[in-house]
């Protein structure tokens, strides 16, 4: 039960994380209709840029934690939100209206430039941290195992809701929102309308890339170590969590996060730790077959 | 002509096509509710009604693209033998049932040449005769004659729609009224005992139009395949039509030959507001 | 970004501008990741600051642009041309001189072993490329004609090289009985993969590939006791010429056969017109197919599915034909390059490999078998031309990846040859005006 209990805390922590990457995925095919293959890669460079941003505040010294990490979240934002918009602009831009595979050839180039520019400046070896964040709740203390909530997953969960909270109002009650969801559902409409759909499709990316970026700097604050390749797997698994919530929706993207966080982590727990990928990927064909619209997604009737 | 076949009683045990009660829910939204219609064999039914009655729904149910919530279509072909069309999937419809259609937004392949698009047409055949490609890779004669005689049914139908000389041309590179065509010729070409039309003559100009009357009449009268279309242009549906069935709000409203229909207040009141104009032309 | 020549002369200013703008941009994405290194000290990680490489780039972007805006844009009035229409001058040429080439590349490929300037490394390097070809060529079955975007190609190549080595290793299988055996495994894993997902819409459909094709490599990476994990399989037996072998002592040796003074080129030649013979298989296979019922099947699909239903075809079973062809081809390939390398290992199967085969098919142009000998050449003869930048070149492969599709969406080869005529002496006038 206790050994549960903590599987359950660290799947929630682990699924936020896909949950804010899976945005990003869902939000993207919902105005262009296409995957964004070097979504995983930005999620990478987000990592990259908040150790690079965190050893350079620690450099000149800034002493005073919080700070230190505010400023990180916000620079790596702003960095990684402008590596998002320029994949938009090479890779998808120039070919909007074109022959259907054209971008997803491009975005494959995208992600394949990504990775091996990071490898290429920061070297092929993984980069550790040393935890910042420490400490935590310990519960059951007199049971012989004991379930721990770090600060840091307390961290991951609350930074999460409220970047939620704050990105479905965004969504919902802003003129961006309006554009975005108009731009969904019939661009020529809504350029037609005077709605700026380069700048809309833009500022997807640009939030898509942002929260990778978040959820990039907690996954380096959680798991200490990272490397040019982790965008791949990652990228696969988030994209899973948005076609299990339902592609197109914000809830389900989060849904779909902690499903996949939570099978992973029990899985990891119970059974082999080799397979986990296999657990996820095997997770997407099912869902893919069997559930094609998602949890939360609409199911689309084909207009003949 | 076939109208006094019509008239009598006849039309009940011949008729190729039989929709029972036929019902289409989307979730909440009921598109069609209970609708029964039947088409002669032989005749040129048409399926009218304002925007929005539920015209192409009915299409998409007995081609297979939807299964219906409840009601039977059958289809009892020439030589006997009838099909539930609501029980098959898509392409059985076409390859087993025989009904072939057309779409309302011209589905061609674009890429592909006009002959190639029919040739495409006959795929179940030639695979027959390719002994599912084995054949076909070795080049066995058997297989050679079939494809021969798949281009000549082929250039019978781009003589009929005039366009042999575009025959080696990219579908999507013929003017709008020939792709039409086109359209109606490959699903002629798949050898059917019913043919669907969904808004064969939208887009046309009045000459293309006319065209397109005798064309379908020739299909009626020379190939003696049966017609079911769905068209707004009342200049067509007026002309060639043997019966017409009137629904609207996915309730069958009238049902009867085109005289009848014309004077039917209930169309009319129907058109009315809605769709005058076509109403006007028609009387 | 502005377009400075909408107008038709040149706005200095705003070049200026625009110029300004990119190298700021480049500013923020480069000051960091590459002004900035994380370098390994005894003492731990510390950052080492590369200000000069950064400001390199950022300046590097501002004149790149000016002089774009300059020389190249200026010049050319952007009059917003149709990306899709495949009749430009330079397709229409291009297809003029792939017929004239493909008899005469053919002829090169037979006859390049003969080249006096063909040393081991040219070679290595012509089976390599080969190896690619004849893999687009069968990928071209699935991705080109029927349209279904397929990630995970690698898979089947995967199961081709695994089901020989396991074969010749464990059974004692020569390879000519392998290969079909091979090509069969593939094509029943086609099979079994593409069932449950081939109805699924097209990114979903590569996605899904994607993922299968990392779930077998993983498996093979775990099943140690199956598959050697990742030590691999190796002492993979080399293919024999009707039963001679290719070694430089001992009885029945292919050189003692033939009275030829042993040569480790015999063994090299003997691959590479195995891997020809192979290839021009496949191409003819394909070719051949293509111009059959099953063929424009696969076509009609890739250009309209409901369309394709709506005639009759069973379009399940179709792609399910397309994608098990690929695959058996795939399989193939697999074994001749177990065969090659004696070795294997899941190392070989990335998705990295999936997705050079996929764009050797679609930057050549999806259908056209020479456009994937083109890309082919270019992409693999120019990853050797890189193989001293190690580093750089799947970054160089990423960004030409991007730009040749960026300049040809369609591929280079884009012109498509219909699969058969009614009137094919006399093209119809309006055909040749339009190739012209």
């Amino acid at each position: 039960m206790e050994y549960f209990l903590q599987q359950l805390i660290n799947g929630v922590a682990l699924g936020s994380i896909y949950g804010l990457i899976a945005i990003g995925y869902t939000m993207v095919y919902g105005i262009i209709g296409m995957i964004n293959f070097a979504h995983g890669d930005i999620f990478m460079v987000g990592t990259f840029v908040a150790l690079i941003v965190f050893m350079g505040l620690m450099t000149i010294g800034l002493a005073w934690v919080p700070l230190a990490l505010l400023i990180v979240l916000i620079v790596s934002m702003f960095v990684t939100a402008a590596y998002g918009w320029t994949v938009e602009r090479l890779a998808y831009r120039p070919l909007r209206g074109s022959f259907r595979l054209a971008p997803l050839i491009t975005a494959i180039g995208m992600s394949i430039v990504l990775q091996n520019y990071v490898q290429v400046t920061q070297g092929a070896r993984n980069r550790p941290l040393q935890p910042v964040i420490t400490g935590g709740f310990k519960f059951f203390e007199d049971s012989n195992f004991v379930v721990n909530l770090s600060n840091m997953q307390i961290l991951i969960i609350v930074t999460t809701v409220v970047l939620m909270i704050a990105f479905s109002l965004l969504i919902a009650k802003t003129s961006l929102g309006r554009a975005q969801r108009a731009c969904e559902q019939d661009r020529k409409m809504a350029s037609l309308l005077g709605i700026n759909v380069d700048r809309t499709i833009s500022l997807t990316f640009v939030m898509g890339a942002a929260l990778a970026s978040v959820a990039g700097f907690m996954y380096l604050l959680y798991y200490g170590v990272i490397d040019f390749y982790i965008g791949f797997v990652v990228g696969i698994k988030a994209f899973t969590a948005a076609v299990l919530g339902g592609i197109g929706s914000l809830p389900g993207a989060m849904l779909g996060g902690l499903i996949i966080g939570l099978i992973e982590t029990f899985w990891s727990a119970y059974f082999t730790i080799e397979y986990k990928d296999v657990a996820a990927f095997s997770m997407l064909a099912l869902v893919l077959i069997f559930l094609p619209s998602g949890l939360l997604g609409r199911t689309e009737v084909e207009k003949v | 002509m076939s109208q006094a076949i019509h008239d009598s009683e006849v039309i009940a045990s011949d008729a190729v096509l039989t929709v029972d009660h036929l019902t289409m829910k989307f979730g909440g939204l009921t598109a069609i509710d209970n609708l029964s219609f039947t088409a002669a064999r032989g005749d040129i039914t048409a399926l009218i009604g304002p925007n929005g009655a539920g015209k192409t729904t009915v299409f998409n149910c007995l081609t297979g693209f939807y299964k219906p919530t409840e009601g039977m279509i059958t289809l009892s072909q020439r030589a006997g033998g009838a099909y539930l069309l609501e029980r098959m999937d898509g392409h059985k419809i076409c390859h087993k049932a025989k009904v072939a259609r057309t779409f309302q937004n011209i589905r061609l392949f674009g890429n592909m040449t006009t002959l190639e698009n029919l040739m495409v047409a006959q795929h179940n055949r030639l695979m027959k005769a390719s002994y599912y490609t084995i054949g076909g890779v070795l080049g066995l004669k058997h297989f050679r004659k079939a494809e021969r005689e798949a281009v000549e049914l082929a250039r019978h139908w781009l003589e009929k729609i005039d366009l042999v000389d575009r025959a080696d041309d990219p579908a999507s590179d013929l003017p709008y009224g020939a792709q039409r065509r086109l359209e109606i010729a490959r699903a002629m070409c798949t050898g059917p005992e019913l043919l669907c039309l969904d808004e064969p003559a939208a887009g046309l100009n009045p000459r293309e139009s006319a065209e397109l009357n005798t064309l379908l009449m020739e299909i009626r009268d020379e190939e003696q395949i049966s017609i079911l279309l769905i068209e707004h242009d009342m200049s067509v549906v007026m002309e060639i039509s043997d019966h017409i069935v009137v629904i609207d709000y996915g309730e069958k409203i009238s049902d009867g030959t085109p005289e009848h229909i014309r004077n039917d207040p209930k169309v009319i009141a129907a058109y009315l507001g809605v769709d005058d104009e076509a109403v006007g032309e028609s009387s | 970004m502005s377009n400075t020549e909408a107008n038709g002369h040149f706005d200095m200013k705003a070049a200026l501008k625009d110029a300004a703008i990119s190298a700021l941009l480049t500013f923020v994405l480069a000051s960091l990741i590459l002004g900035l290194q994380i370098v390994d000290r005894n003492t731990g990680l510390v950052l080492v600051p590369r200000i000069w490489l950064a400001a390199a780039a950022i300046a590097l972007v501002f004149f790149g642009r000016l002089a774009l805006h300059m020389f190249w844009w200026s010049k050319r009035m952007r009059v917003d041309k149709p990306p899709l229409l495949p009749t430009t001058k330079l397709t229409a040429g291009l297809a003029k001189i792939t017929r004239i080439a493909a008899p005469l590349l053919f002829v090169f490929a037979i006859a390049l072993p003969f080249f006096p300037f063909s040393d081991r490394y040219i070679m290595d390097l012509a089976i390599l490329i080969m190896t690619y070809v004849m893999l687009g060529w069968g990928l071209n079955v699935v991705v080109g004609f029927a349209g279904l975007l397929d990630l995970g190609y690698v898979a089947f190549y995967a199961v081709g090289a695994y089901s020989f080595a396991l074969l010749a290793t464990n059974l004692g299988l020569s390879f000519w009985v392998c290969l079909p055996l091979a090509g069969l495994f593939a094509a029943t894993w086609g099979i079994i993969l593409g069932f449950p997902v081939l109805r699924l819409r097209g990114d979903y459909l590569a996605i899904v590939t994607l993922a299968f094709g990392e779930i077998i490599r993983v498996v093979l990476l775990n099943w140690y006791t199956f598959t050697g994990g990742p030590d691999g399989i190796s002492n993979i037996p080399r293919p024999t010429f009707f039963g001679l072998e290719f070694k430089r002592f001992g009885e029945g040796t292919f050189a003692d056969f033939f009275g030829l003074e042993y040569s480790s080129l015999h063994r090299i030649i003997f691959l590479y017109y195995i891997i020809v013979v192979l290839a021009m298989f496949t191409s003819f296979v394909t070719l051949r197919l293509r111009n059959l019922p099953i063929g424009r099947a696969w076509e009609a699909l890739r250009e309209d599915e409901v369309a394709c239903s709506s005639l009759g075809i069973n379009t399940t079973n179709t792609k399910l034909t397309a994608f098990a062809i690929g695959a058996m081809f795939g399989g193939f390939a697999g074994s001749f390059f177990a065969t090659r390398q004696g070795f294997i290992s899941p190392e070989s199967f990335t998705f990295i490999e999936s997705a050079i085969i996929l764009a050797i098919v679609v930057l050549g142009g999806m259908g056209s078998q020479i456009g994937v000998v083109i890309a082919s050449v270019a992409l693999i003869g120019g990853f050797e031309v890189f193989r001293e930048f190690e580093q750089y070149r799947m970054l160089i492969f990423g960004l030409a990846m991007v730009l040749i599709m960026v300049w040809k969406p369609r591929g280079l080869i884009s012109t498509r040859n219909p699969s058969l005529l009614l009137n094919p002496s006399g093209r119809s006038p309006a055909r040749q005006e339009g190739a012209a």
